[in-house]
């Protein structure tokens, strides 16, 4: 993971996606074009923006590299530092509050990390408390990476991450049995 | 109770395929080159007639927005929708966006026909991930066939739409911090005037309008504007999606008709409250942003606009998050300080400032740690923020403090009391 950024460039593929992006915007606007292009970086360098990394993506749109900074500063999903193979965010707004967050909050701390943003012992785990993911009447939730993990519990949060420790395949979404925000009858 | 034959969302919950296949058996896509051929000021006089009011939180009539919009075709409009969705309790477009995209594209089309756009932005919340892969393969499908893109639909009117992921951050809900991150700066809203509808997106004529307003645009054109309005009552008419979480039996999303009471909405929909009616401590009806209300007025109050205004609440957006007699009261709204002070964009002191204060006011509260004169001052404060700052941020902190302790103002300091005498 750390010797990615030293010469950091698009591969092949994330390259044919970069001028994808850049075509959504008009010609004069590539600026538009850094929310989805840091993504695309991140995404190819182990989830994490260097300083090496952010340059060559402010040079591929020709903006100032304090420019590119401040929005990788700016916005919550942006890291600047490597957070592990699973990136563990709890919400812990109120509507997830109310349904146990906390319970889900320990069962991070017990399996990953006492603390919040260190890696966890085998090196493949973090967890952050962040607020509102948007699935409040699927609370409590967690987002592990890209994929959300709602109605949880104590215990289920603990299997999940067991789950993913052993690598055995686990399903995305609610936890308890329903479909999508459908209430359960 | 809304009938089954008058929901807009029918595979709200993704019971069938969101596909383009299975939306147009839904009734998506149906001839909606006729629509277009009924002209520009038809869909603005039906969306005048259906008094569809924006679904994003603000309330403000949709059909008059559009109307805003300069007709000068040698100017480069935009539509941009609002698909950030941030505000805590609510979860509405997620449904809609992963379950029915085709509603909202071709809302799109029909909105950005009718405003004289040819171009569209989707602004999806970055941690929307399979909700904006879905999305695009709905568009992807739509362009292929030919539904968008040049002579949309074929109805002659060239229309292009791009999903555009956002990377977490409230602010950029707000229509003025949106439109500078699609820009790719940081997320600070605008001053206010010039509106968006003069200059918005690069300068050029925009017009931003929420995912849930835009997806019902189809359903209001075919069956009519009165047909919508036949829903609700006068100036709050409609279907809505309700989001219901907190303390309920069986949390959910849900259309009801407009100004359905609270009570019902929960009890039919959501299994009631835990613990029964009687053990409801307060409701904050509309989002985060909203004053709670204690359980008296939910015994009663209708879920719309003007009745929630008038128990000096809001819709919003609708998300009711519901809080029983087992609730901190002081915590549960410590921690949408502590949301606002971890979302204020920094741009204006107040809000910059104030909020953080708020928070480690309601912490010190919470702690016991306060006396009455302390509460006086932190309402202090929260008029201070108010109204005084770019974008309504600095509101959205103020108003949930001032409805807890407008309330519930008592029972907090009576609790501080006791455990000074402790």
């Amino acid at each position: 993971m750390s010797n990615l950024n030293d010469n950091f460039s698009f591969s092949e593929t994330n390259e044919r996606e970069a001028k994808k992006i850049l075509s959504k915007y008009p010609s004069d606007r590539k600026q538009s074009a850094i929310m989805p292009l840091l993504d695309l970086a991140q995404r190819q360098n182990d989830n994490w923006l260097s300083r090496d990394v952010v340059e060559y993506v402010a040079n591929f749109i020709e903006i100032p590299f304090i420019k590119a900074w401040e929005v990788v500063t700016f916005y919550s999903m942006y890291y600047t530092k490597y957070n592990g193979k699973y990136l563990v965010q709890v919400c812990g707004t109120t509507p997830c509050w109310l349904r146990g967050s906390d319970q889900v909050a320990k069962a991070c701390k017990e399996m990953i990390s006492p603390d919040q943003n260190t890696l966890s012992k085998n090196g493949l785990f973090s967890w952050m408390q962040v607020e509102c993911l948007g699935a409040c009447v699927n609370a409590p939730l967690v987002q592990i990476n890209d994929d959300y993990y709602e109605d949880l519990t104590y215990d289920t949060t603990k299997n999940i991450l067991q789950s993913l420790m052993d690598g055995v395949e686990i399903k995305v979404g609610s936890q308890n049995g329903r479909t999508s925000s459908k209430a359960v009858s | 109770m809304l009938k089954e034959k008058d929901k807009i969302f029918t595979n709200l919950f993704g019971d069938e395929t969101y596909s383009l296949k299975s939306a147009q058996k839904r009734g998506d896509w149906n001839n909606t080159k006729s629509l277009i051929k009924k002209g520009r000021d038809w869909i603005i006089d039906e969306m005048k007639k259906s008094e569809l009011r924006g679904r994003g939180g603000a309330g403000f009539p949709t059909g008059l927005k559009w109307s805003f919009m300069p007709k000068d075709p040698a100017l480069n409009n935009y539509l941009v929708v609002n698909a950030d969705e941030s505000e805590p309790g609510t979860c509405k477009d997620r449904d809609m966006i992963r379950n029915e995209p085709h509603k909202l594209i071709e809302g799109c089309l029909l909105a950005s026909f009718a405003m004289n756009a040819h171009t569209c932005y989707i602004y999806i919340r970055g941690e929307y991930f399979n909700e904006a892969v879905v999305l695009q393969n709905a568009i992807d499908e739509a362009y292929e066939a030919g539904l968008v893109g040049k002579n949309a639909a074929k109805s002659g009117w060239d229309f292009d739409i791009y999903l555009h992921r956002g990377a977490g951050a409230y602010i950029c809900g707000e229509e003025t911090a949106l439109l500078e991150s699609l820009e790719g700066k940081k997320g600070f809203p605008r001053l206010k005037p010039p509106f968006p509808a003069n200059k918005g997106l690069y300068g050029s004529p925009t017009t931003v309008n929420n995912v849930e307003t835009i997806a019902v645009v189809p359903t209001i054109l075919r069956r009519g504007g009165e047909w919508f309005s036949s829903f609700g009552r006068e100036k709050n008419t409609g279907t809505k999606v309700f989001c219901i979480s907190g303390h309920v039996n069986n949390p959910c999303n849900i259309e009801e008709e407009m100004g359905i009471p609270l009570r019902e909405l929960i009890e039919k929909h959501a299994g009631g409250v835990i613990g029964g009616w009687d053990n409801l401590k307060a409701i904050i009806p509309g989002g985060s942003s909203v004053p709670l209300i204690p359980k008296n007025i939910c015994d009663s109050v209708l879920m719309d606009f003007d009745s929630l205004t008038e128990v000096k609440s809001g819709l919003g957006t609708a998300a009711v998050i519901v809080m029983d007699k087992s609730t901190d009261l002081v915590t549960a709204i410590s921690k949408l300080s502590h949301f606002y002070k971890h979302e204020s964009c920094g741009q204006c002191t107040p809000c910059r400032e104030g909020t953080g204060w708020l928070w480690r006011m309601m912490e010190k509260i919470g702690e016991g740690n306060a006396t009455s004169s302390d509460i006086d001052k932190l309402l202090d404060v929260t008029k201070q923020i108010e109204g005084h700052t770019i974008c309504a941020l600095g509101d959205a902190a103020a108003w949930p403090i001032q409805g807890l302790f407008r309330h519930f103002r008592e029972e907090i300091e009576e609790s501080l009391t006791k455990i000074r005498a402790a």
